[in-house]
């Protein structure tokens, strides 16, 4: 028998506005956008009228969504802007760029080592490391760093379950995650813009969570190069960067290892890069996001939404100092 | 160099045609509005592009008296301040764009975003003193103020241009290349005014030629 359980914060799929009804909208925006522009007297009448054609799906101010517990209506951000604008450094720096160069990603098999404080360590390939999992659908949030935030349906299974068949033993209290390093199929890394290859960590806790989850499809397609293929992480309370691409080793550590980002900014990026509105960045609010589609800015929720399933991880930490 | 006479052979021709060229950048992100090619984020794309041509304006602003002094194209003064006031044209886009695009005349945000980020403060320090610049840029200001309070209050743009490169450098996630060649012209520009650089005419062509 299948027990669905399912988190009072994740999206249910009627609580979702499929993908047509959003491009019409969409449209409707865009000609009416179109239309007003040319009567350039009412400029700003036309920006309001923008918001207000998407306000029942973009609640912005504190009145219509007050605290993380009311559950917003959520919109999936179209196939077409989840596959065209990707922070992917390992194919270059413009966010059109992965889209550009990593088409035919991975054009070489893959495999996945797993290693360090397991019980089963090994170099397992694609098919091994997926076979024995049944696919499953999240709809999450993504909230980049950047402030701009996605909705997106993956497809993938619970990292819980790859962790409990590699049976960590008890000194592993951290995860890490390696990225390919390959400069012929990710032209991005024959320049020195990060200490290649990209690396994340989670804590063993993190990664047992229920939602930290390994992707490997979104919209019901296979990954593409530009989204992490062919398998990535996704661990929706966090910044997006913690959500590492393209994943080829996974390391069972006693030590908290060093992290890609954290190296690179200390000051900007810690190892824990929680989604906090309270924290804020050198070069960005976190207070508020602009989800992609949308015209005024959301406020940003406390773990993206998912404080509920998240926050006891965190009860006895700083999170102004562990940020 | 025969140059000079060039320009000033067809000095009719010439503003007219550079001000038509300095106006299609606008011209180009009305059509991909209107075409719906400004991407995924196109508020980030529209503040983005305006903010490009802004720092290429300034350098063609800056540049001018260098071309004057090392090539001596003197009549190319007619331009300079077109080129000025261009400059303050695409920050007006970019500034306006941030608050009505970006912020939505949200102004406790706009006001946080001013004092603790450096990059925005920098960048807004920037865009206000080219008010005044902006305002002064008629041969009618000239007049009013006297021709050296009127070159002191406009050598404002050294200053700004040094908060241009902070606000460019701070905004930067990492240093690209196209960010570093930015830097790069824009600090060149700015060592050139100081007078002991400046003297090094060293690509100086005869003054008869």
């Amino acid at each position: 028998m299948i027990i669905k359980t399912i988190n009072k914060s994740s999206n249910k799929e009627n609580e979702v506005t499929p993908e047509h009804i959003y491009h019409q909208r969409r449209k409707f925006m865009k000609s009416t956008a179109a239309g007003l522009a040319a009567t350039t007297a009412a400029s700003s009448v036309l920006l309001a009228g923008c918001g207000d054609a998407n306000s029942n799906n973009s609640p912005g101010s504190d009145k219509v969504y007050p605290d993380a517990s009311t559950k917003p209506q959520e919109t999936l951000t179209p196939f077409e802007d989840i596959t065209q604008y990707n922070n992917f450094y390992e194919f270059g720096l413009d966010k059109a760029d992965p889209a550009k160069y990593a088409s035919n990603f991975p054009s070489k098999p893959w495999s996945v080592a797993i290693e360090g404080e397991v019980d089963n360590p090994g170099v397992f390939t694609l098919e091994d490391i997926l076979r024995p999992h049944s696919s499953e659908e999240r709809i999450y949030r993504l909230r980049c760093v950047e402030a701009w935030s996605m909705v997106i349906p993956w497809n993938g299974f619970p990292l819980s379950d790859l962790i409990k068949r590699a049976s960590p033993n008890s000194k592993a209290r951290y995860v890490e995650f390696l990225t390919l390093y390959d400069t012929e199929q990710m032209p991005g890394q024959r320049r020195p813009h990060l200490d290649w290859p990209y690396r994340e960590a989670l804590t063993i806790e993190e990664a047992m969570n229920p939602l930290s989850f390994i992707a490997t499809g979104l919209y019901g397609k296979n990954l593409l190069g530009q989204n992490g293929a062919p398998l990535r992480l996704v661990v929706p309370w966090k910044y997006g960067f913690k959500s590492i691409k393209s994943i080829v080793k996974i390391r069972f550590t006693r030590k908290q290892p060093r992290t890609s980002w954290s190296d690179q900014a200390p000051a900007e990026y810690g190892f824990y890069a929680n989604v906090n509105p309270k924290v804020n960045h050198p070069r960005w609010s976190q207070r508020k996001e602009r989800r992609l589609g949308e015209f005024r800015k959301r406020n940003t929720l406390m773990f993206n939404g998912y404080a509920e399933e998240v926050s006891y991880l965190y009860t006895n930490l700083d999170l102004t100092k562990f940020f | 160099m025969h140059l000079n006479k060039l320009i000033d052979n067809n000095n009719y021709f010439l503003k007219p045609t550079v001000f038509i060229l300095s106006c299609l950048p606008i011209f180009y992100l009305v059509c991909l509005f209107y075409f719906d090619q400004l991407g995924s984020n196109p508020i980030e794309k529209i503040i983005r592009y305006n903010g490009l041509w802004t720092y290429r304006f300034l350098i063609l602003t800056l540049s001018i008296s260098v071309l004057k002094e090392q090539f001596n194209l003197f009549h190319l003064f007619y331009l300079r301040r077109m080129f000025g006031l261009f400059t303050f044209f695409y920050s007006f886009l970019h500034f306006l764009s941030y608050i009505v695009l970006d912020q939505y005349f949200d102004w406790q945000e706009i006001w946080l975003d001013i004092k603790d980020h450096p990059f925005i403060t920098s960048g807004f320090l920037a865009f206000l003193l080219l008010i005044p610049l902006a305002l002064t840029s008629n041969t009618k200001a000239i007049h009013l103020l006297g021709a050296l309070t009127w070159s002191r209050l406009h050598k404002l743009i050294y200053f700004i241009s040094l908060c241009a490169i902070l606000h460019y450098f701070w905004m930067a996630k990492l240093l690209d290349s196209p960010t570093f060649i930015y830097l790069l012209i824009l600090s060149c520009l700015l060592l050139y005014r100081i007078p002991l650089i400046r003297k090094l005419r060293w690509l100086r062509t005869s003054p008869n030629a």
